[in-house]
């Protein structure tokens, strides 16, 4: 097992090379001169224009160039957001957070939800129930989740009145960050109805964030259930008079689960793209609206190094994904 | 009584009536008796001892006058009460082991399932059965077996193990399909011993669904020769290979490499199985048989006795030899 | 001297069937194909002919009939029938006018993928030691980043509108036609009717284009119609962030950006383009199953 992990270990250095690379090609690829677009419109004079070149090292050769990002990274120096003055490492630890949070209660939903229709739908193949969750899915792949957001503000928020329209928690609470995620802060305050209300907050954004993976897990989890449960082991386990909710579960469900899984570490690619969307409809202070704002008002350093921790973060899940397929299918443990 | 009494077995996919792929099948086990199943691919060989053991699903559809087991009715029983039996009383080992064990878990966890299943074992308890159990199955090393996973394990091993999780309950019955058939030539030897060593030893009845004649010549009491899904001759060893009743099991005999020697060619039966569509209104066999008769073309016969056998036949063969 | 071959009666039903018209049987077996092929012919028919087949210009802003419902509601004009948007500009003008845009988005990036994701496939399939592993971690890194994120990313770089969008989409679904591309590329060089190719001869272009590349043809047409209907939602998506395509022009995901703020007073400028863009995503993947079960029965359980 140690070594298994060793290998995926050694195959993820090359990538983060590969991304420090595209980052740094980012913002060459911009056109025009680096430092009168990062002074914005003003004009710039030649020697401060000289000065903005020396200090920001673009005098150097790029191989210097990118030599000095990659040292400055390895210092943990993410630079600084040309609009807030405050260090990006530190603009994003404060955001993370919240859409990890969001992202968590999305995947929660999503993974419930399609698991069990899945199982259900295989279980119950080619019945009413099987055609709709197939049906519904493939509408739920097909979802412009921008629009769903705001068909579901539209109808619950405006037409119902029964959640809030934007925001983690209403402003009327005073909620101390102490880790970052609403749910947990507004418990440890003793701020009353501010967990309740925090909870409202989280329901249509998790469900706008999760219907994308919902569908594809629902569908992975059919047709990976339907194949596993024509395996001969599957008639081996019911041949040991074992109940079906045993064969299907113990037996079946165990080996459905190792391609579900693989999806389900795809779609984290997906929920952080699907996360850009959600928290620009929602307001939501995460990193996606972070960094659409960065786009929308040209802050380089914030782009540059917020796409930078972003790919890495997928890197991390993937690596994580890797490691519990390991986990869940001896096969691919012993194998390579 | 016997320990297995099927009677009037049909089994159907799709609807009521479409064609049965077993066909009226009567077949009868003593106890600690070996009875060997011979008979084509697609005759219904497997497909009746699926039925017994309760594995066919919708479409699949089950009638017979009587499934008996043990005293009890396994067609009356609930999906609960056949599950008490099925497994414990009653087990199978299959065709393929490679395919046959769950990749996801220990050769140990699959053992004590049935152990805790049926037996009421957990714990210690069970791990030291499973391993008695792995011995008793003749595996090399079966304390570091239990802890491995079936891709780690040959095909004969994994079919050591899948005995081993046959007869964890002690069955009454265990029925072998075509046990040894994905087997490298050299295990299949191995593998059949094992297996009558050990209906010898918990003197359990065995039934032994296979192509191999010779193995049935040397293994089993009684054979029970199936064509089409329907049984045509069911009869005691060595008589039914010396003597054979009916037309089919003469072919089938003829068949076999041996009795050619000598011969241009190795002797073959003309035609083919009747599909869905082309089955015959009288005798299954009235197509292809050599000694094929007006009568045999409009009526089925029955499985009645005959000199030395039951023969599904109007004009059974050697019969004068008695 | 002739021989006079008599004239056999053919049965019929031994023959084998052409690959069209077996290609047919199979998609036509599959109702929801069959429906969403409907559904795109009706929105290809509208783009071509959306001049003569919209009731208006798109941009004409009728000042007297700002946010009229659709023709069904109370307040509903007959001229208007699907109601007008904050400017006064019809809607069914406009949702027939951007079904040009976005057909032409999605056409455009999968030509501009396809093209570039199968040939470096095929480079990374047949040079296997140096070409091939570097091809395959640069897609890896490409995949890392979540595939809306680089397309915002390269969007941001070059700047908002329709050719940028295009670039940018076309960057995103690269990695998923390379990576297709050369699985099965490999899967093929272990053929045997490979190595019967090389062994007559056959140069690396034969090969590539001609021996190997038809072989490997069904996935990737499966994928082209499943990334076209990703690029569609991806291209309203950016235009709904005001990265995409700029306004005035009539967009779905524009139009949806435009339309946030009357979510309390009219519902059918935010709902009707999103349903459209919902519509036309569904209808492709409903095809792409169809082709996806047609083609390649192989991958009928797969994902």
């Amino acid at each position: 097992m140690f070594s298994f992990i060793a290998r995926r270990l050694g195959l993820l250095i090359p990538t983060f090379f590969g991304i420090t690379l595209l980052t740094f090609a980012l913002i060459r690829l911009i056109p025009g001169d680096p430092v009168e677009v990062m002074m914005g419109e003003r004009r710039v004079d030649p020697e401060m224009h000289a000065q903005a070149m020396e200090r920001l090292g673009l005098n150097k050769p790029l191989y210097a160039q990118y030599l000095d990002y990659v040292g400055k990274l390895a210092h943990g120096d993410l630079g600084e957001s040309l609009r807030t003055r405050e260090s990006v490492w530190h603009e994003f630890t404060s955001l993370f957070p919240a859409t990890l949070e969001l992202a968590i209660c999305a995947l929660i939903f999503a993974g419930i939800l399609g698991l069990l229709a899945g199982v259900i739908a295989a279980l119950k193949r080619g019945s009413l129930f099987d055609h709709g969750v197939m049906g519904i899915s493939l509408a739920g792949y097909s979802m412009p989740i921008f629009w769903w957001g705001l068909i579901l503000i539209m109808f619950f928020s405006v037409h119902l009145g029964w959640t809030p329209v934007s925001g983690r928690v209403d402003l009327l609470y005073d909620i101390q960050p102490k880790t970052g995620f609403m749910l947990i802060d507004t418990l440890l305050s003793d701020e009353e109805g501010a967990f309740k209300d925090a909870l409202m907050h989280l329901i249509l954004p998790s469900i706008v964030l999760g219907t994308i993976p919902l569908a594809v897990i629902a569908r992975m989890t059919r047709s990976s259930m339907l194949e596993v449960l024509r395996e001969d082991y599957i008639r081996t386990a019911r041949a040991k008079g074992l109940s079906p909710s045993r064969v299907v579960f113990v037996h079946g469900l165990r080996n459905a689960l190792i391609p579900v899984l693989t999806v389900f570490g795809l779609q984290v690619g997906t929920l952080l793209s699907g996360a850009v969307l959600t928290e620009t409809i929602f307001s939501w202070p995460g990193i996606g609206k972070w960094l659409i704002e960065a786009i929308g008002a040209r802050d380089y350093p914030v782009v540059q190094n917020g796409i930078l921790l972003i790919a890495c973060l997928v890197i991390m899940v993937n690596f994580a994904v890797d490691i519990l397929y390991g986990l869940v299918n001896p096969r691919i443990r012993h194998q390579r | 009584m016997s320990l297995l009494q099927i009677k009037n077995l049909n089994v159907r996919f799709g609807d009521p009536k479409a064609v049965p792929v077993v066909d009226g099948l009567d077949l009868s086990v003593e106890k600690g008796e070996v009875l060997a199943i011979v008979g084509e691919s697609g005759s219904g060989k497997s497909v009746t001892m699926m039925a017994l053991m309760g594995l066919i699903d919708a479409p699949g559809i089950i009638t017979a006058d009587s499934l008996n087991f043990d005293g009890k009715d396994m067609l009356k029983l609930s999906a609960s009460q056949r599950r008490k039996i099925v497994g414990k009383d009653l087990a199978m080992v299959f065709q393929d082991p490679m395919t046959a064990l769950n990749p996801s878990y220990t050769v140990g966890f699959q053992i004590e399932e049935v152990l805790r299943q049926h037996l009421g074992l957990s714990g210690k308890a069970a791990r030291q059965r499973a391993l008695e159990l792995l011995k008793k199955v003749e595996i090399p090393a079966p304390e570091s077996r239990l802890n491995a996973y079936p891709h780690q394990l040959s095909g004969g091993m994994s079919q050591r193990v899948a005995i081993a999780m046959a007869i964890a309950g002690e069955p009454k019955l265990l029925i072998a399909d075509e046990p040894t058939t994905a087997l490298d030539v050299t295990i299949q030897a191995q593998i059949m011993e094992l297996l009558l060593h050990l209906q010898k030893e918990q003197n359990m009845a065995l039934i032994l669904i296979t192509h191999d004649l010779a193995v049935v010549a040397e293994t089993a009491q009684r054979v029970c020769v199936m064509y089409a899904g329907q049984a045509v001759e069911v009869g005691h060893v060595p008589q039914l290979f010396d003597i054979p009743a009916h037309p089919y099991t003469e072919a089938l005999l003829a068949a076999i490499p041996e009795h050619s020697e000598g011969a241009e060619r190795l002797a073959t039966l003309p035609g083919i199985v009747p599909g869905r569509y082309d089955r015959p209104q009288g005798c299954l066999l009235s197509p292809r048989c050599p000694y094929v008769q007006e009568s045999c073309r409009q009526q089925r016969p029955g499985l009645d006795p005959k000199a030395h056998s039951l023969a599904r036949c109007f004009y059974p063969l050697n019969q004068e030899v008695a | 001297m002739t021989t006079n071959t008599p004239a056999v009666a053919v049965d019929q039903s031994l023959l084998y069937p052409s690959p069209y018209k077996e290609f047919w049987q199979a998609f036509s077996r599959n109702k929801g194909a069959v429906a969403g092929l409907l559904f795109m012919l009706l929105i290809i028919f509208c783009a071509i002919f959306a001049p003569w087949v919209a009731p208006h210009d798109p941009s004409e802003q009728f000042r007297d009939a700002l946010l009229t419902p659709p023709v069904w509601l109370e307040g509903g004009q007959s001229r208007f029938i699907l109601g007008t948007d904050e400017l006064g500009r019809d809607l069914l003008s406009r949702l027939i006018t951007g079904s040009r845009l976005s057909l032409m988005i999605g056409l455009s990036s999968v030509v501009m993928s396809l093209i570039p994701g199968i040939l470096l496939g095929l480079l990374g399939g047949f040079f296997p030691r140096v070409l091939g592993p570097s091809i395959m971690r640069l897609m890896d890194i490409m995949l890392a980043l979540p595939s809306l994120l680089l397309a915002v990313a390269i969007v941001a770089i070059l700047g908002p509108g329709l050719i940028n969008t295009v670039i940018a989409i076309a960057v995103v679904s690269l990695p998923s036609y390379v990576r297709l591309t050369r699985a099965a590329v490999m899967g093929e060089l272990n053929r045997d009717y490979v190595t019967a190719a090389r062994l007559a001869g056959a140069g690396l272009p034969r090969l590539m284009f001609i021996t190997v590349l038809p072989n490997c043809m069904a996935p990737l047409i499966v994928q082209a119609t499943l990334s076209f209907s990703s690029a569609i939602l991806d291209a309203a998506a950016l235009g709904f962030l005001g990265l995409g395509v700029q306004p005035p022009t009539p967009e779905w995901g524009t139009m949806l950006a435009s339309a946030r703020d009357y979510i309390e007073r009219a519902w059918w400028v935010v709902s009707l383009p999103g349903l459209t863009i919902l519509l036309s995503v569904l209808a492709i993947n409903l095809m792409g199953d169809g082709l996806r079960d047609a083609l390649d029965p192989k991958l009928k359980n797969a994902a």
